[in-house]
């Protein structure tokens, strides 16, 4: 077994900062961001080979946050990585700030695409893993990452017919199946299972991991790289508002601030994890 | 010689990919009409079909021009600027990509296929979105210049063509300059301004006032956004009296575009050609251009309305 003690610690930063942003700007998403921590650190603390210094270097592995609402993970990450200082993130959602309530590729530095409209990010990845295979870059990753709410919008299956079609072996999506979206349980929203076998049908190589466990993680990323000739996607099972009692699968944690006391009581309960 | 300005674009878009290896072409089923085909068939590495799927068209489109490339993105105006349009405005001209939306079969011209066809808004609709520049060319020579101009220029484009042919107004001589609205004809009493399939329609009132003993200006206004001002201000300033025609609404186009500036700048009494308000209907494009009052006697009837 390898040791993860480090990468844990780091998504407990994470965690720890989605929780200080999101309660100093009394705005923004901790649910979903919370639930995708362990990804997030995966891409960016061992996984994608990008380089701080140039944000937009062309040859860098690139990440499409589809489900644009996690900033507050996203942020922690590049903030954490070194892209810009973790003072920063006490900016978030303020007038004038580079970290918009939303990704903007224009404003932040690291991010690859702007997003926020649910649904568009698959396609904008394809777009640049077609451009990387034009340019005979074959080592270079796309990832993405999806909200499982958000596979209801349709534009997802034209952009997944789109990656399979095209045989965009370079993608590598992740689905953060925390099974709740705005209105409650998406099973019961809008069911999207089977999400396994839609992606499948789709022609994609699929797996299903626990999202929250980073040896499932890379092990579900080293097969994917080595699926040729088609798009892979991961199916992560989370916890929606993972690493904080009384956020743990609520759905009314999805878009809320914690108030003070709340946020020191989720602060304690992430410093003890 | 008659051309559509969605033939000239085609042509003048496989001739950009010989030149330039970054242009890459998108469309939705609809190649043949939208004529990427011949790009396609020279080009098939740099050609992506995504289906019938405008969504997935510009989402895509976005990604290539965040990767370096040109991607121009193809489909009839309807789907563009309609179905698209949060995939435009999210993906594209927020985020300020180089993509170029070159949007076919614009306006009442589409004809028999009727009004889920008939684009009359697209004008509107992209001209309100930041960082967004709109071009609407009158003629073959011109579409074939703005295609070039508009894959040199760095940023959002929404390229509006159209289907049917039209009378070359230009010759081979042409300079397109983005910025700059050309005086196709001076004038004194009047100034006509046109865009699009308009403007050889504009010429020929222009004709009738002229028969009529009134002396019109005409402008072609290529570009609703960013609107060359400086032109429309002195035109009005010169003759008075507005008249703007387009295939289009009157609501939100190039009469709204024009109006807007005149009513800060140059306070002129306006009469606005294009389609009132309403939803086209199918039927052959001259008699619905008719019908709805999209023609030489209607800019006509315009100006005349104007003079003392
Ligand atoms: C096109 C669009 N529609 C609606 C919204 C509003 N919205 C923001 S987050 C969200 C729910 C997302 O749920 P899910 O994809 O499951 O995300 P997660 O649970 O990971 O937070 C909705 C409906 C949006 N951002 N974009
Ligand atoms: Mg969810």
């Amino acid at each position: 077994m390898e040791d993860y003690s480090k990468l844990k610690a780091i998504a407990g930063r994470l965690r720890r900062h989605i929780i200080n942003m999101v309660a100093a700007a009394n705005s923004g998403h901790p649910g979903g961001s919370l639930s995708a921590a362990e990804i997030i650190t995966a891409l960016y603390f061992k996984l994608m080979n990008v380089d701080v210094a140039q944000p937009r270097w062309p040859e860098r592995d690139i990440f499409v946050l589809s489900k644009g609402h996690a900033t507050p993970v996203y942020y922690a990450a590049l903030a954490e990585r070194g892209f810009f200082s973790p003072e920063e993130l006490t900016s978030f959602r303020a007038v004038n700030s580079r970290l918009q309530g939303h990704p903007d590729r224009e404003k932040t530095p690291g991010v690859d695409m702007t997003t926020g409209s649910l649904g568009q990010g698959l396609s904008a990845a394809n777009g640049m893993a077609l451009g990387a295979k034009l340019d005979g870059q074959h080592q270079r990753w796309i990832y993405v990452l999806l909200g499982d709410g958000e596979l209801q919008e349709g534009q997802v299956w034209e952009a997944a017919m789109t990656a399979a079609h095209y045989a965009l072996d370079n993608v590598i999506a992740f689905v953060d199946w925390n099974g709740l979206q705005i209105d409650g349980e998406v099973s019961r929203v809008m069911n999207v299972a089977c999400i396994k076998d839609k992606f499948a049908a789709f022609n994609w190589h699929v797996q299903e991991i626990n999202g929250h466990d980073f040896g499932e993680i890379f092990a579900a990323v080293e097969r994917a790289k080595e699926a040729k000739g088609r798009p892979s996607v991961i199916i992560a099972r989370t916890i929606k508002g993972k690493g904080v009692s009384f956020m743990e699968n609520q759905a009314g944690w999805h878009g809320k601030a914690p108030g003070q006391e709340q946020a020191l009581q989720a602060l304690k309960e992430l410093e003890v994890e | 010689m008659a051309t559509a300005t969605r033939d000239a674009y085609g042509k003048a878009l496989a001739e950009l990919g010989a030149e330039n290896q970054d242009v890459v072409v998108l469309d939705a089923d609809l190649s043949g009409s939208t004529k990427t085909a011949a790009f396609a068939k020279e080009f098939p590495q740099r050609f992506f079909n995504v289906g019938i799927a405008e969504s997935d068209l510009i989402g895509t489109a976005a990604g290539l021009a965040a990767s370096g490339k040109i991607p121009f993105a193809s489909t009839f105006a309807v789907f563009a600027a309609g179905r698209a349009y949060d995939q435009i405005r999210a993906s594209v001209a927020y985020p300020n990509l180089n993509v170029k939306i070159a949007a076919t079969h614009a306006g009442l011209t589409v004809g028999e296929d009727g009004a889920t066809h008939q684009m009359n808004e697209d004008i509107a609709l992209m001209r309100a979105l930041p960082n967004m520049t709109v071009v609407v060319p009158a003629d073959g020579v011109e579409a074939a210049a703005a295609t070039r101009a508009v894959a040199r220029h760095r940023g959002p484009v929404y390229l509006r063509l159209g289907r049917p042919a039209v009378p070359d107004i230009h010759d081979e001589s042409y300079v397109f300059d983005l910025l700059k609205a050309p005086v196709l004809r001076e004038g004194e009493d009047v100034a006509l301004f046109a865009c699009g399939y308009m403007v050889h329609v504009t010429l020929e009132a222009a004709d009738m006032l002229a028969e009529q003993g009134v002396s019109a200006a005409v402008i072609n206004v290529h570009t609703v956004k960013p609107l060359d001002t400086d032109t429309v201000c002195r035109y009005a300033r010169r003759c008075r009296r507005v008249v703007t025609a387009e295939e289009h609404s009157i609501i939100g186009g190039l009469g709204g575009a024009i109006a807007e500036v005149l009513a800060e700048e140059v306070p002129a009494p306006m009469v606005r050609i294009g389609v009132r308000d309403t939803f086209g209907e199918s039927g052959k494009p001259a008699a619905l251009l008719e019908k709805y009052g999209l023609t030489a006697k209607a800019v006509f009837a315009g100006a005349m309305k104007l003079m003392p």
